[in-house]
């Protein structure tokens, strides 16, 4: 049904091509919504929505940018994207605008993004960049899941809120992991992550 | 004619007409749903308060506070926010609190007995607190640990009641409730913000009830003494 190029712009990021992993890209933030797994999972989620609908405007525009303020364009759109989502956020669904708070601002400094931008949108079609997008924020998401649940499961014995290690566990001297609350624990796990993967993908390099 | 998309008119004029269609565009969402979002400003205020008087929120969180609350001195969503409301038959005050945690504002409302000494309930929100650790004072089990303590001490002064690490021993004889693990400047903000609150912000209105039943005892002292 998709062509081969269109399933490499959508399902690239998710594994050899993935923006967190391979080109390294939006690790900041990455450290500081991790901790549980849920303000990952909406991150996720945001960042996919903004870098697509981001990609797709850039691209739709991209003939009359003038090239020497191209980033400030880019930086202008998806500032408008964020300020907008937010705004809309805080009038129809309050209580995820609360949870996000600090994070719909940061997507504004996501790398991720001006990356897309600037390597993808600004060179090919709308409907393309719309994948890449897409494909590049859940490449990014996948990965912010992964090391959440890690730190989650190990730092609070818990996932999503819930409780999973058991009371007994911890009657028999079982204790969570302090070191994975820890900034340091998230660029520890990403490091393990990159490097699992590069191993298993020796070949196709 | 093509345009030439990098001449310095063309620049100018692009990047003019870009940021006036963006600033109206925000402009214009933002004033469309402002009046939507002071409401849901409003009814999280109005949950938060609920919260505090350890009150289910069912389907309509918005009866239910009108059906409790009583009395109000709120100037514009700051300091002060008194509430007056009666749960039960019998009347607790809720007051509104603001503070610094580690990142950035916390705040919340603490529900007091008619005695204006007894903690009812109590429920915080913070801006931007660390998840899994500074974010947990809002959680049921850091909470739940206020019920029942009391601001006053045996003098009947206010000392408010602090957050300490677990074990510590409050110097001055203070009630004290265990801190989050893992987020002393957090806890420390939590602490800070009761005493500054109690102890400054709200004494007059505190001390106010207060000196009413002093001088209702004095009269009773007095008639007891003419007898």
């Amino acid at each position: 049904m998709l062509s081969q190029k269109t399933k490499d712009t959508l399902l690239g990021p998710l594994n050899i091509n993935n923006p967190v992993v391979v080109q390294v890209l939006g690790i900041c933030s990455a450290l500081a919504v991790t901790v549980q797994l849920k303000p990952a999972l909406v991150m996720g989620i945001a960042v996919t929505i903004i870098v697509a609908m981001a990609n797709v405007i850039v691209s739709l525009i991209r003939n009359t940018i003038p090239m020497r303020i191209r980033i400030i364009i880019q930086l202008v759109v998806v500032a408008a994207l964020v300020t907008l989502v937010s705004e809309i956020l805080k009038a129809f669904a309050y209580d995820v605008a609360m949870q996000l708070s600090v994070y719909l601002g940061l997507i504004i400094t996501n790398c991720i993004l001006m990356g897309r931008l600037e390597a993808f949108a600004m060179t090919n079609n709308a409907w393309d960049s719309l994948l890449d997008g897409l494909g590049n924020g859940l490449g990014y998401a996948i990965i912010l899941v992964i090391v959440a649940f890690f730190r989650e499961l190990l730092g609070s014995g818990a996932l999503l809120g819930y409780q999973i290690i058991p009371d007994s566990w911890y009657a028999a001297g079982y204790e969570n992991c302090g070191m994975m609350m820890m900034p340091a624990m998230a660029l520890i796990l990403v490091g393990c992550i990159i490097w699992a993967h590069r191993s298993l993908n020796k070949e196709e390099k | 004619m093509k345009l030439n998309t990098n001449s310095n008119v063309y620049t100018i004029v692009y990047a003019t007409i870009v940021v006036i269609i963006v600033a109206v565009l925000l402009a214009l969402v933002s004033q469309v749903l402002s009046p939507r979002q002071a409401a849901n400003v409003k009814l999280d205020q109005q949950k938060q308060m609920l919260v505090a008087l350890n009150q289910e929120l069912g389907a309509d969180p918005a009866a239910l506070y009108e059906s409790l609350v009583r009395d109000t001195i709120d100037k514009e969503n700051a300091k002060p926010g008194i509430f007056r409301f009666e749960v039960d038959g019998a009347t607790k005050y809720v007051l509104r609190l603001h503070g610094a945690g580690l990142w950035g504002g916390i705040g919340g409302y603490i529900a007091l007995d008619e005695d204006k000494n007894t903690i009812f309930g109590i429920n915080f929100n913070h801006e931007s607190e660390t998840p899994g650790l500074g974010a947990l004072i809002v959680e049921e089990p850091f909470r739940s640990q206020f019920i029942g303590k009391h601001i006053r001490n045996a003098e009947n002064e206010i000392v408010s009641v602090v957050v300490l690490k677990k074990g510590n021993q409050a110097e001055n004889g203070e009630d004290q409730v265990d801190a989050v693990s893992g987020a002393t400047i957090t806890s420390t903000g939590v602490s800070d913000m009761l005493k500054a609150n109690l102890c400054d912000e709200y004494k007059e209105f505190l001390d106010e009830g207060m000196k009413e039943l002093t001088n209702e005892g004095k009269e009773e002292d007095h008639v007891e003494s003419e007898d």
